[in-house]
């Protein structure tokens, strides 16, 4: 039996570091290859030693495929391919290939240069390692060899997610990286076609969550800011450069056009300003309404956000500012706040997650007094408020892309193993289909039922659908042919023609029966009243009597003779090819149940 | 005009020799199918008469079964189509020839076109059954073709053709009657999508046309659900929700466990499921019909709402329900409590459905689509649902309150007006009040106006609700101060609901002390009079009020009910001698005072014949002046009150202009005389013009009075030029002329001759043999006795009378800086405009640029232009494009609307053809345009602008 075997070395059971290897039809694919936030040891990459102990993983891997550009799908990237050292194709989406080096730069810098770490990949690596990037176009089939070939379906999450689609054959797996069913400010919703793949690696970072309406948090949100704006109160948004940083742009900047409003809102520079540059360039990847009103304005064309200056932190009057990074741990966010956070008029709005430790995390669990660096004790006047802005699907996201792609199998990855747990059962309950969650370094094996296709002679499918076309055209049909299997491929042709290429003589094969029949009468008259029993059973076929007092239903032909030895017995022969079978025992089981008696 | 033109060449063509035998011989000339392909589509660009149709038939079917060339034969198959279709042609004759033809074709698309032709005859002969059933005979035969257009072709034919009422089916045909119902349903699983699609819209068809369809087909549909080509869903989605209003009440299994359901909550479940499929058509589709399905019980619709959250397998409270928990235990929302969205309940893990749970949240997930026809799609079904049941109405308020922050202008909109409608069943709590409040500062004056409606008749609980909505509203008018109107309005129908809510607010509204005294407000303040209209529409039904007014405040009341009377209802002040209250209460309590002054003053008009003529014209002038005061001041009454003003102005300006005085001055004196009297023609005509255009609800009664005046006018200006001029020649001319209008005046209003007694055209229909007769002179001699013995005729008001009104809101005429632009390009100048009682704005609003240089342009608005926001109420937002040579400065130009009319085409209620968009005014041949005048009715505004020349 083929299969498919699946190896996550990262996100099995898991969030981060996502890294999958797929063996489908003799090809090798590795899905994504990224970083471990958690960690900054060896384990911060995947163990690319599982593929191969020595010997180049070019040889091993046929592609690599990269689903978006947060750093836990590409943040090993340039060490996989420079350091570790592979050569073949990385395919991911223009966005991503724009994005993903920028990120990977900063992220480098941040390790190399503030941590002062060494042993690390260099700018030059990333560099060369964009070099082996292939992008690839939404729902562009992309040959990646004569077998292999790969598509992108929209994926959401964020600018350029793309989910992939790998096919050898008649055997396929997609792959949904990070994706989202619901639609936010500025990019659609996940959306995938039938395409009934063997088996779909979905994440599942929400297995057991239901989430509300979008509209209330983004509500909410824009109701506060305003609200603090029009106090005359200064609003902090600490972001992550990208993905929520430009959603919240969007909704903020649509407000303030829609309602008129004046106040400024600053945006921190350096990473954002450079991301946005690539917001304004892939439209295309936007949701409807940037998508619709691009023609008059690029919505990422800020007319109310500009960029921030450091001067502008003590600028009096109602502001807001989006500043980096994201849980206020460092760096110019957390400079704002420390300057801001003595006025109770003041706001800090957190979109996202904090991890704990960091001043984000304190100032969300309800600490008001803060020890600085140098034993200061910052007292937090400022009100301090949660908007989660996340983009991941739900779990009943992530049934309904299942129900969309109607796969043969499910298996879960980028999500935590009890919740896992849950949706698996779910969806073996409600889809009928299995459900794997392998750890990291578990191989899952899945049997597939690959269909074979066969070339069919267009003589042979004419002459066969000529015969009664079913009405039922959609269910399976019996056909007759000769599979013929000959320098690796299929081909049904009709008998004729297969000995002919076959160079054999044709051999006949024929039943036949005897049938007795306790008749006193004439052999003729027999025939005659067995031609008009069968004459009156099967009307539909051509019954005809010979001259020679002989029968033939269709091809089949009955004779009937007198007993050698008891006259009053008559012998019915029936005679018929193998083509016939159907047909000719139909007729002995019929011609044995006897004649009726009447005439 | 053109038909005069169709007629004509009608004419030549029947003199040709016949079309058909042209054909023959073209056809026959041709040598290849590619030539006679080309033959044929010539003859396809001209129509065929019908005496001929029959004949070139046949002449094609002659061909066509000569024909080898498959393409020659499908173009003849769709030319036997077309000719069928020819009105005043029977197509039975050919019909058994196109049968004929079906037998031998080989060619797919040719079978198809034929069936295609039939499906053409068949409609034509909808009172023969038979042939109906012979081509439903024939479809039938047809429907195992192999290609899937004949069998497309086919399915289409029997749902539109195929035998509706059982009965008849059973007598007519034995075996043939076979059920149409089964054979289509056999197709619902053909093997292409498309066929499949034909078979479900053939199905349909037959619903239309009136068949009941067979409960058993609803299984089927279902599992058409779950098809992968979305034409075949949308299409099935659109035949489960017929179904279900077919048999509501059936029980069904569901499947995989003992319950049963009703049909027509299984069919909502399902299509509710369709909600989030993967094809926006389908998703627009089953949210559209989601609306109408009405049976649904109250149990299966609420669950739309509700798409039961949890986290980390806990269940987990909506934001919305957050909100009423709050509000219902009277705290106030804190929101800034970290974690208090935290899950609650664990949850019991083999309960939670995820997918299969039907109408599970469909709402939720229609209102958070993708794509905003979704979206709209949803807001619609949410209204019509909740129009009809208002518990539903209550619960989906939280989700309409939250479509109003859309990212798509058109779905706010949507969702406001869809707010409107069910706010009858719906009270708003004070957290929703407030995000519906919030919209106020929207910077789009539609959604802005929207909401004020939407206030008009909402229901507010708290009395910090209706302060919070003061507030707003007030906050609004600073910003965006036009909305003036729109919000007192407001503020009316919010006091007028609310009373007993206002009623606490009272002494903070007017910052009233009980021991001080406070200083007066401004009485010009915008807010200040939105307050009071607020507070003086509650006191109308809250007796208790007035105590708490302090003394300015009821001379702002008194002066507020004269200046803004359509907003401050009449108040029973206490202690109070104001003279409107005083009297009419007590006098007509039924009829509104005004409306009585009104048929008084009229009244007295009407019987001025014994006063002498210096009296006439005082009364005249005096009642003109106070109905133009009434109509300022009741703005209902204000159509009413211009009208007759207009028409007794038309009437003073006559006496005026036929003083004798003036007739019998010196040949000297002639020319100031003239100069009046003429100028007095002049104006009664324009006058007379308006009158008939400018007001709606005009009825014939009105239309005769006015045409009378009209032609009295005429005859003036007639008697005028006789007199100064001199020389017979012109005079004919114009005599002619007049005596023509009387006639057409007199075949126009034939049936209202007889209540015209004693007046001008009555006298003068009498003298008419006479008038043909004699001379000229002879003739102006007449007309002048007779229009000074002719007595004023009555003017009968109708019930509903309004004046079109034009208000230009942008430009707004009050900037300094000049509109530069290069001479010779075109600017675009952004016009506003709300329209008023105007009717068929499309076809008669015009906008006029006036230059400096006297240049007038005028502009055709498009018809896309207009929007009309309510009832009788239009809205112009156009662009002008202006354009001019160099100026050495700045200059202002003028912008204003106009009211085309025809008095032509008026009676004939044919709409005024559209021309370009920009013609100039002089280049403007009235005949051809039919515009035949134009009355300006609004105020100009002026525009600075400053073509600058073209640098070099």
């Amino acid at each position: 039996m083929p299969e498919i075997k699946v190896t996550p070395l990262g996100a099995g059971q898991d969030v981060g570091r996502s890294c999958i290897l797929v063996s489908i039809a003799g090809k090798n694919v590795m899905l994504d290859c990224g970083m471990h936030m958690g960690y900054n040891d060896d384990r911060r990459f995947p163990d690319f030693s599982y593929i191969t102990q020595n010997g180049r993983l070019t040889d091993f891997l046929d592609c690599v495929i990269i689903s978006h550009f947060h750093l836990d799908h590409c943040g090993a990237l340039p060490y996989f391919s420079e350091m570790v050292g592979y050569d073949g194709p990385i395919y991911m989406t223009h966005p991503t290939k724009a994005i993903c080096p920028i990120l990977l730069e900063d992220y480098r810098k941040i390790t190399v240069d503030k941590k002062g770490e060494t042993n690390f990949f260099t700018s030059q690596m990333i560099k060369d390692c964009m070099k082996k990037v292939v992008a690839v176009h939404l729902h562009q089939t992309v040959q990646v060899d004569e077998e292999l070939e790969i598509k992108a379906y929209y994926a959401g999450h964020v600018l350029g997610a793309a989910m992939f689609q790998i096919k050898v054959g008649c055997e396929s797996v997609v792959y949904t990286g990070d994706y989202n069913m619901t639609p936010d400010r500025h990019l659609g919703a996940a959306w995938i076609d039938k395409c009934r793949p063997d088996l779909l690696i979905s994440e599942s970072t929400y297995a057991t969550t239901i989430r509300d309406s979008k509209r209330c948090r983004e509500r909410d949100f824009l109701k506060k800011v305003h609200e603090t704006v029009e106090r005359g109160g200064k609003v902090l948004i600490p972001v992550f450069a990208l993905g929520r940083a430009q959603e919240l742009c969007i909704l903020l900047e649509t407000f303030w056009e829609r309602m008129n409003l004046k106040a400024p809102i600053y945006f921190s520079t350096g990473l954002t300003e450079k991301a946005n540059h690539y917001y304004k360039l892939f439209i295309t990847w936007t949701n409807q309404k940037i998508r619709k009103t691009f023609v008059q304005r690029n919505m990422f064309e800020f007319k109310h956000i500009k960029a921030f200056d450091r001067a502008f932190a003590d600028n009096p009057g109602p502001m807001v500012v989006f500043a980096t990074p994201g849980m206020l741990h460092a760096g110019q966010s957390l400079q704002i706040f420390r300057k801001w956070a003595g006025n109770e008029k003041n706001m800090v709005i957190m979109p996202g997650y904090c991890v704990q430790g960091t001043v984000g995390h304190k100032i969300l669990s309800g600490q008001r007094k803060l020890e600085m660096e140098g034993r200061q004790i910052l007292e937090v006047k400022m009100q301090v408020e949660y908007m989660s802005f996340s983009a991941h699907a739900d779990a009943k996201g992530i049934m309904q892309l299942i129900r969309q792609a109607e796969p043969r199998n499910v298996l879960l990855v980028h999500g935590e193993a009890k919740k896992m747990e849950f949706l698996k059962q779910k969806i073996e309950q409600e889809f009928h289909v299995s459900c794997y969650m392998p750890a990291n370094g578990e191989t899952t094996t899945i049997l597939t039922n690959p269909c074979i296709p066969v070339d069919i002679s267009l003589g042979l499918l004419k002459r066969e659908t000529a015969i009664g076309p079913s009405p039922d055209a959609k269910k399976p049909k019996l056909m007759h042919g000769t599979l013929l299997m000959k320098d690796n491929s299929f081909r049904l042709v009709s008998p004729e023609q297969a000995l002919k290429e076959l160079g054999l003589a044709e051999h006949q094969l024929r039943f036949t029966c005897r049938v007795h029949i306790q008749d006193p009468r004439k052999e003729h008259e027999t025939g005659l009243r067995v031609y008009n029993h069968l004459k009156g059973i099967l009307k539909d076929y051509s019954v005809q009597h010979l001259p020679d007092g002989s029968i033939t239903v269709e091809s089949i032909l009955i004779q009937a003779t007198a007993h050698s030895e008891d006259q009053g017995t008559k012998v019915l022969l029936v005679s018929w090819t193998y083509q016939d079978e159907e047909l000719g025992s139909y007729l002995t089981s019929l011609l044995k149940k006897g004649l009726p008696q009447s005439t | 005009q053109q038909q005069h033109e169709d007629l004509s060449t009608k004419k030549l063509r029947l003199t040709k020799p016949s079309k058909s035998a042209a054909l023959h011989v073209d056809l026959c000339k041709a040598t290849s199918p590619a030539d006679a392909l080309q033959y044929l589509l010539q003859f396809a660009r001209k129509p065929v008469e019908v005496e001929s149709v029959e004949g070139v038939v046949r002449i094609l079917l002659e061909h066509y079964y000569k024909e080898n060339d498959a393409s020659v034969r499908l173009k003849i198959a769709s030319l036997l189509g077309l000719l069928s279709k020819t009105a005043g042609f029977s197509p039975d004759c050919i019909m058994d020839d196109a049968i004929n033809t079906l037998q031998n074709e080989k060619s797919h698309q040719v079978l198809a076109q034929l069936l295609d032709t039939l499906l053409v005859i068949g409609t034509k002969l909808p009172e023969n059954p038979s042939v109906r059933m012979r081509l439903v005979e024939v479809a039938c035969k047809h429907l195992t073709d192999s290609s899937h257009g004949v069998r497309n072709k086919c399915l289409q034919l029997i749902g539109c053709l195929g035998p509706v009422e059982k009965g008849v089916a059973k007598e007519a045909e034995s075996q043939a009657a076979k059920d149409v119902q089964k054979i289509i349903g056999d197709h619902f699983n053909d093997q292409d999508p498309r066929v499949r699609t034909a078979a479900i819209k053939a199905m349909l068809q037959l619903h239309e046309r009136g068949l009941k369809l067979q409960q058993a087909i609803y299984s089927q549909a279902c599992k058409l659900l779950a098809d992968d080509y979305e034409q075949v869903r949308s299409a099935a989605v659109q035949l489960i929700w017929v179904l279900s209003q077919l048999y509501p009440e059936s029980i069904v299994p569901i499947p995989s466990s003992n319950e049963e359901i009703r049909l027509v909550d299984d069919a909502f479940g399902k299509i509710c499921h369709m909600v989030s499929d993967g094809s926006w058509v389908v998703r627009v589709q089953a949210a559209k019909l989601l609306g109408s399905m009405q049976q649904v019980s109250s149990h299966f619709l609420e669950q739309t709402l509700d798409k039961k959250l949890m986290s980390d397998l806990r269940r987990k409270r909506t934001a919305h329900e957050r909100a009423k928990e709050l509000y219902s235990s009277g705290e106030f929302s804190s929101g800034r409590k970290w974690g208090d969205d935290a899950p609650k309940e664990e949850i019991d893990t083999g309960a939670v459905n995820l997918i299969e749970s039907g109408a599970c949240g469909a709402f939720v997930h229609g209102l958070e689509d993708e794509m905003y026809e979704v979206r709209i799609a949803a807001v619609e079904a949410l209204c019509m649902l909740a129009q009809s049941s208002p518990s539903f109405a209550e619960k989906c308020l939280d989700f309409l309150v939250d479509m109003f922050n859309d990212e798509i202008e058109e779905v706010r909109l949507q969702s406001i007006h869809t707010m409107r409608k069910i706010s009858n069943n719906i009270t708003l709590r004070e957290d929703q009040l407030d995000t519906v409040l919030a919209v106020l500062e929207d910077s789009s004056r539609d959604i802005r106006e929207a909401l004020h409606e939407l206030l008009c008749c909402t229901n507010v609980s708290t009395k910090e609700g209706i302060h919070l909505a003061l507030v707003e509203l007030l906050k609004n008018l600073t910003k965006y101060p036009t909305d003036r109107e729109s919000i007192w309005k407001c503020l009316k129908f919010l006091g007028s609901r609310h009373p007993t809510l206002v009623l606490p607010l009272v002494p903070e509204l007017l910052s009233t002390h009980p021991f001080f005294d406070t200083p007066e407000p401004d009485m010009d303040d915008p807010a200040y009079i939105a307050v009071l209209v607020l507070i003086f529409n509650a006191a109308k039904s809250c007796p208790t009020m007035p105590a708490l007014f302090s003394d300015h405040t009821f001379r702002h009341y008194a002066y507020l009910r004269d200046s803004l009377s359509h907003l401050v209802p009449p108040l029973r002040l206490p202690g109070r001698k104001l003279v409107s209250s005083a009297v009419s209460p007590s006098i007509t309590p039924h009829e509104d005072p005004s409306q009585q002054f009104l048929h008084q003053s009229l009244e007295r008009v009407y019987n001025f014949q014994h006063l002498d003529p210096q009296g006439i014209q005082e009364l005249l002038e005096f009642t003109i002046r106070d109905l133009q005061r009434l109509g300022e001041l009741q703005s209902e009454l204000a159509g009413m009150a211009d009208f007759t003003a207009t028409y007794l102005q038309c009437q003073l300006l006559l006496i005026k202009a036929l003083q004798e005085k003036l007739w019998n001055v010196a040949a000297p004196l002639y020319l100031k005389q003239n100069a009046l009297a003429s100028a007095a023609a002049k104006q009664i005509l324009e006058e007379t013009y308006k009158m008939e255009f400018m007001y709606s609800g005009v009825e014939s009664r009105q239309v005769v009075i006015i045409h009378h005046m009209r032609l009295q006018a005429k005859a003036l200006q007639l008697i005028v030029t006789a007199r100064t001029t001199r020389g017979v020649e012109p005079l004919f001319g114009m005599c002619e002329k007049f005596l023509q209008e009387v006639d057409s005046f007199q075949r126009c209003f034939i049936s209202e001759l007889p209540h015209m007694q004693g007046s001008f055209v009555d006298k003068l229909l009498d003298l008419m043999p006479r008038l043909v007769t004699s001379k000229p002179s002879e003739v102006v001699k007449i007309l002048q006795t007779t229009l000074r013995q002719s007595t004023f005729l009555h003017l009968p008001l109708p019930e509903q009378l309004h004046r079109a009104t034009a208000n230009i809101i942008e430009p707004t005429g009050e900037s300094d800086n000049p509109l530069r632009f290069t001479s010779g390009l075109v600017v675009a100048l952004d016009v506003d405009a709300t329209l008023e009682h105007v009717q068929d704005p499309q076809g008669t609003v015009k906008v006029q640029v006036l230059y400096p240089d006297g240049q007038a342009q005028l502009i055709h608005p498009k018809p896309a232009d207009f929007r009309n926001p309510g009832p009788g109420r239009h809205r112009l937002i156009t662009q002008v494009y202006l354009s001019h040579t160099a100026w050495t400065e700045p200059c202002q130009i003028e912008v204003q609307l106009l009211l085309a009319y025809n008095s032509n085409k008026s009676k004939a209620s044919t709409r005024i053809p559209k021309s370009t968009w920009n013609e100039s005014l002089e280049a403007l041949p009235p005949s051809e345009n039919g515009i035949e005048g134009t009355i300006p009715f609004s105020k100009p505004v002026k525009v600075y602008i400053m073509p600058k020349p073209a640098r070099r």
